[in-house]
């Protein structure tokens, strides 16, 4: 990994520069104080103290709606080529460790086509970050990231470091190269090492996540389960915004006495009941205590058993967002007490 | 990393149908239809190979796409055959498709039956009610390739005689001296059916001896039943990894990427959708509520 370092000042002008091979996009506050990745000219419209946006930026590469195919009575048009180039600036480790983990899931395998457009044509430039009361990604283990982006900015105060990440993020370093040194020193391998302590002091969710397999296997049949379901309220938003979630479905649309339509594949979210409803009316999981074990035996104890770690990347997002507090910290307490917290 | 450096511009699309012909359709039952299908680009047609056990996704244009099992046998090729029961949109829709009508398919996905594994050992096949429509793929295959098998014997239960799919070729399969085939209806509305009356279970009893250490017992039928025929397969000595399933659940890509299939962490369409009774026993909603608890004893 090549490590660069550059002068706090001079940012604005790389991002200028790098305008070049595409959009510039950033988290922005919006006048209701919430915050979200939006098309920027410049490093002044962003918000770069901001912990989370609303929605990660998988939406850029797995759009919350899109058209996979045109259709006909001949059959099947693939509908690619529409997708912008984005450099999306600002993305936070626990952000970028989700989208390696959709990377795993579109691009091994079967390599969706969808997704992987998206992602070349995505540049992402990560940036460290402040974390907050709901952050918890020092117990996912995501709280550092070597992987995944094409450049990522560590904010040393008077200075940046800059990881380099890929031949595209090296393209974009050449594109002002006069703005970077090789030349690293002391001071700022001591400015770094100060930086990590002092970001691990600034969590205040502290949450175990080892053993966890084990507790959900035990916990399977826990009154627990129907406890939460009688809060839950099936809405979803808890797979929206979270960085992993990758569920869709798929639909045609048809123009009306015709024919003519588009196949359209847009999120979905387990926790809605049609979810595992199979023709002739059998529903897999009809009980909502059913559908949200299935999220967090998924999230919490399943991808931890095929992969070593959780599909959770602590962002704290599903803590931000449930209206009635359902989220990682609270349904890994419950089964941990045994008791529903409130 | 995962980033793809080179922009390229012919891509392989996993999600695109390719459009199949009609060319012959009949009912099997009151709801469910028997089709054969090939590509329209007929030189498209010998290439379609597939195993016993796959799946494929359908389309009807303008309607939507969903899951379906082949019931052909890939030992005869140029053609693949299905079965449709009319219980949805999509499904209703292809019971308005005539011959000479296109479908979009894409495929085959899935694992399919591990034939390497069944080589040279005794078969036992149950199938219930629309569950014949995958086995019939791979008794087919196996009668195809009759000498690399053991003992073959396929048991098949019905609701009423006339809701038995492929009840007149299953009924001459019982002429034939190199398999065992045994049929039974639950109730016999017509009074004249020859064979057993009572739930599939109820044939173990004719099985005569069977060396179940020997033996793959494979199963497909209604969610239900597993509940009742597990024990059974288990009883005979069939080791719990050579007790085979093939599973249903809603799909909306087949590649393992939509999330709709999952069961806990296994994906019926890329870990299955043909699993080992050993794979999903601790698996408590693979076949629904009570399964495991009760066979464990």
């Amino acid at each position: 990994m090549m490590i660069l370092k550059m002068k706090k000042e001079d940012l604005s002008t790389f991002l200028d520069a790098v305008k070049e091979w595409g959009e510039l996009w950033g988290p922005t506050k919006g006048k209701d104080g919430k915050v979200s990745f939006s098309k920027v000219d410049s490093l002044s419209q962003m918000d770069l103290k901001a912990t989370r946006t609303i929605i990660p930026p998988k939406k850029f590469l797995y759009p919350p709606r899109f058209t996979m195919f045109d259709f006909d009575e001949n059959g099947y048009v693939e509908r690619t080529g529409d997708v912008p180039k984005r450099i999306l600036f600002g993305i936070h480790p626990c952000d970028i460790h989700g989208v390696v983990i959709m990377d795993k899931l579109f691009l091994e395998t079967y390599n969706d086509p969808y997704y992987r457009e998206r992602r070349e044509k995505t540049l992402l430039l990560g940036h460290s970050c402040i974390p907050d009361d709901k952050c918890m990604c020092v117990a996912t283990d995501t709280d550092f990231i070597a992987e995944g982006f094409d450049l990522f900015f560590t904010d040393l105060k008077m200075s940046y470091l800059v990881w380099v990440g890929s031949t595209k993020g090296h393209d974009l370093i050449r594109m002002k190269p006069e703005l970077f040194s090789r030349a690293l020193d002391k001071n700022d391998i001591l400015n770094y090492t100060e930086y990590r302590k002092w970001k691990n002091t600034q969590y205040k969710t502290n949450i175990d996540f080892t053993g966890m397999p084990d507790i959900f296997e035990l916990g399977y049949s826990s009154p627990v389960w129907d406890k939460l379901a009688e809060k839950c309220l099936s809405c979803g938003q808890c797979s929206m915004v979270c960085p992993t979630c990758n569920c869709y479905n798929v639909v045609d649309e048809v123009e009306l006495g015709s024919i003519e339509g588009t196949r359209d594949r847009f999120w979905d979210s387990c926790m809605f009941r049609e979810y595992s409803l199979v023709a002739g009316g059998h529903n897999f999981r009809d009980k909502r205590a059913d559908r949200l074990r299935l999220w967090y035996t998924h999230k919490l104890q399943a991808y931890i058993g095929e992969f070593g770690k959780p599909a959770c990347v602590g962002c704290g997002r599903c803590v931000a967002t449930c209206p009635v507090e359902i989220n990682v910290v609270t349904v890994s307490e419950a089964l941990k007490e045994q008791e529903v917290g409130k | 990393m995962c980033v793809v450096l080179e922009d390229r511009e012919i891509r392989d699309n996993p999600f695109t149908p390719d459009m199949f012909r009609i060319v012959r359709r009949y009912p099997l039952t009151n709801d469910v239809n028997f089709y054969q299908a090939r590509p329209v680009d007929v030189e498209e047609a010998l290439k379609f190979d597939y195993k016993p056990g796959q799946f494929i996704m359908m389309s009807v244009i303008g309607e939507g796409e969903a899951p379906f099992c082949l019931s052909s046998t890939p030992s005869r090729p140029g053609m693949v055959e299905f079965c449709i029961r009319n219980v949805g949109t999509l499904t209703s829709s292809l019971h308005g498709i005539k011959e000479n009508e296109t479908v979009g398919i894409r495929g085959p996905y899935g694992n399919g039956f591990p034939i390497d594994k069944m080589l040279g050992k005794d078969i036992l096949i149950v199938a219930g009610g629309l569950g014949a429509a995958p086995l019939r793929s791979l008794l087919l295959y196996i009668l195809d390739n009759r000498d690399q098998f053991g003992k073959l014997t396929y048991l098949h239960g019905a609701r009423l005689p006339g809701e038995m799919l492929f009840r007149e070729e299953f009924i001459q399969l019982k002429d034939r001296e190199d398999l065992n085939c045994l049929l039974a209806v639950d109730k016999d509305d017509t009074s004249k059916w020859p064979y057993k009356v009572g739930v599939v279970t109820e044939l173990f009893k004719d099985l005569g001896p069977v060396d179940g250490k020997n033996t793959y017992g494979v199963v497909c039928g209604p969610p239900a039943m597993y509940r009742f025929v597990m024990p059974h397969l288990v009883k005979l000595g069939i080791p719990k990894h050579q007790i085979l399933m093939t599973l249903e659940r809603r799909m909306k890509c087949g590649v393992g990427k939509c999330g709709h299939c999952a069961i806990e962490y296994l994906y019926t369409c890329i870990d299955g959708p043909v699993f080992s009774y050993w794979d999903v026993l601790h698996m408590k909603e693979i076949i629904g509520r009570g399964v495991s608890d009760k066979t464990i004893a």
